[in-house]
């Protein structure tokens, strides 16, 4: 399936032209093998151009890209022989959330995020990658079952956030995530978290309690949605583009913002153009994060974790 | 017996000027029940702990109302009073509104935090204050709360946080997210170390407040009638396209779906506690 971003509509109306183009000089006998080669220059010249001024709101397009690499796609790629894991043990299982153990270079290690479907059928499926509680239970069972073997942990953020539906609040979503962020900061094992699409609010933060936290270079990361924020603050959604510049969510913002460790480059155009290409960059990032992290104590650890969260804000003395 | 006080009552309406009173009750010397709709001396109303002297309706404390219904007299010390909130996103107009809460309220942010006794007990206790920026949380609500929860730590005193927020502040963006992981993480230790925490959930407590500190008691009570939750009951009805029972959501509906301990009210409050605190040993850690 292609979808056609709103910024990039000059360039797929120059692919388009460059297309017809060698059409052309393949079936008619004319050689235009000078303006093919123009065209080709304009072309990377525009991509370049486009793709190093995204705006925030480009961003985010990119982020909710269908065809965005989910979970269970970086997972094929990055782990070997991974074994998924099913139910909170208490009320069900939430699809929304997959979650297990699979090997990294060699090493076990437990493996959680939010998971998105590919198509209408698998989204109803997955709740659109919106958890329940019974999905941050599910999170926090096997985040502890890791911590009992010592296993490293790498959770991928991607979610709009919990689900807000009567059957959450009823099972306690608000308790839920509270649960997994006190429960996190205190592992003794390595926590990698890293957001791979849209980071939303607590029902991402409930995943993202980690010794480091990355940065794919197109996701975001926010306490509400950019079309949420819009229409509290300004009683309209439809200036959510504005928002989504206001509430600084980029990758870039939170860098700045020293929320996150690294900014994880993307292939050009976004992780969707390569799935294979993007998991390779993502691993390079994960492997050093891994090894620096396996140099801690148990004690360290937690320390280390407590104190990424603690200077986290900015506030003055009066 | 019911029945005779809202008709000894209907009476002294009478002098309250017409037709625009039940409305637009005068500011000041008369107050509106906004669940049983009577008017009533606000005088009246504040003597009785804010509670509606027809329906016992809680109306919402500020800060400094909490710590004296709480508190044993003149046993407040508060901390971190000097923190204020700076504009990290650069956000338009909000350093303006916090500047107009600071002025109206004379508090510098959403949260009290110091130490205290009650019954003689000593304690760190937070109070949040949903008339300042509806409660919400930011860098300095977050960080204030934090100290607070370490500074028990220190002392090995309980920690008792009354809330009362629309969840985070929207203008710190993802700073005000992570407040919510911060949090958390200073109970977790503070809980390791043995620490009581015991926390009251007033109204409102909703969003990021209540999906991280608010949640995390050893005891989590509430006010009876306070708003309890997650997400806003506008936004789940526009998602599943269903409307929502009367109750959804309060601290009764909270209670009866296992996520409280018990809803207590405001007038046994303070005694309440006061036997949970007894019940922790001195200093509520278990040595
Ligand atoms: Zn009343």
């Amino acid at each position: 399936m292609t979808v056609e971003l709103e910024f990039e509509k000059p360039l797929i109306n120059l692919r388009k032209k460059l297309d017809e183009l060698k059409l052309i000089t393949q079936n008619a006998d004319v050689d235009l093998t000078d303006e093919i080669e123009k065209l080709e220059l304009r072309l990377h010249n525009l991509e370049e151009e486009i793709y190093k001024n995204l705006e925030p709101w480009d961003r985010v397009q990119i982020a909710r890209h269908p065809n965005r690499p989910t979970t269970l796609d970086y997972i094929n790629y990055l782990f070997e022989d991974f074994f998924e894991c099913h139910g909170d043990r208490t009320f069900g299982d939430d699809e929304a959330i997959v979650a297990g153990i699979a090997k990294y270079k060699g090493r076990p290690v437990t493996v959680i995020g939010h998971q998105r479907g590919k198509d209408t059928k698998e989204n109803i499926r997955r709740n659109f990658g919106m958890p329940h509680p019974e999905g941050y239970r599910k999170a926090l069972r096997l985040m502890f079952q890791a911590q009992k073997f010592n296993r490293p942990i790498i959770c991928f953020i991607d979610t709009k956030g919990a689900y807000p539906g009567k059957a959450a609040e009823e099972r306690g979503q608000s308790e839920a995530i509270a649960r997994n962020l006190f429960e996190m900061a205190g592992l003794t094992v390595p926590i990698v978290c890293i957001v791979i699409g849209e980071g939303g609010s607590g029902g991402a933060l409930a995943l993202g309690v980690g010794n480091h936290i990355h940065m794919l270079e197109n996701s975001t990361y926010s306490v509400i949605s950019p079309e949420g924020a819009a229409s509290i603050l300004w009683k309209d959604a439809t200036l959510a583009k504005k928002a989504a510049e206001s509430m600084k969510i980029t990758a870039q913002d939170l860098k700045q913002l020293e929320v996150i460790d690294e900014i994880i480059p993307e292939v050009k155009g976004g992780a969707h153009n390569n799935i294979k290409e993007q998991a390779n960059l993502i691993d390079t990032v994960l492997k050093k994060s891994l090894d620096e992290l396996s140099k801690l104590s148990k004690n360290e650890l937690v320390q280390d974790r407590y104190q990424k969260f603690a200077k986290i804000g900015q506030y003055t003395v009066e | 017996m019911l029945r005779d006080i809202f008709s000894k009552n209907k009476k002294t309406y009478a002098t309250i000027p017409v037709p625009s009173a039940t409305d637009d009750v005068p500011v000041g010397i008369m107050t509106k029940c906004p669940n049983c709709k009577k008017i009533m001396f606000t005088r009246e109303i504040e003597q009785n702990m804010k509670i509606c002297l027809h329906c016992d309706y809680h109306f919402p404390m500020n800060a400094k109302e909490r710590l004296s219904s709480i508190l044993d007299e003149n046993s407040f010390a508060e901390m971190d009073k000097e923190l204020v909130t700076v504009n990290p996103l650069g956000f338009p107009e909000y350093v303006e509104k916090v500047e107009k809460d600071r002025r109206k309220m004379k508090m510098n942010e959403a949260v009290v935090t110091g130490t205290g006794k009650i019954e003689e007990k000593p304690v760190v206790i937070a109070v949040m204050d949903s008339f300042f920026r509806m409660g919400s949380m930011g860098s300095v609500v977050g960080e204030k709360i934090t100290r607070a929860i370490e500074k028990a730590d220190e002392l090995h005193l309980p920690f008792i946080i009354f809330t009362a927020s629309g969840g985070a502040r929207m203008q710190e963006g993802v700073l005000s997210l992570m407040q919510m992981a911060k949090t958390s993480a200073a109970l977790k230790r503070f809980s390791d170390h043995g620490g009581l925490i015991i926390t009251v959930m007033t109204h409102p407590t909703t969003g990021g407040v209540s999906a991280s500190f608010a949640s995390l008691g050893d005891f989590n009570l509430a006010e009876p009638g306070a708003l309890i939750g997650f997400a806003g009951k506008r936004v789940i009805e526009q998602t599943i396209h269903e409307e929502l029972p009367e109750d959804f959501q309060t601290a009764e509906f909270q209670l009866k779906h296992g996520q409280l301990d018990a809803v207590i009210h405001r007038k046994e409050m303070r005694k309440k506690i006061s036997l949970i605190l007894e019940l922790h040993h001195i200093g509520g850690v278990t040595e």
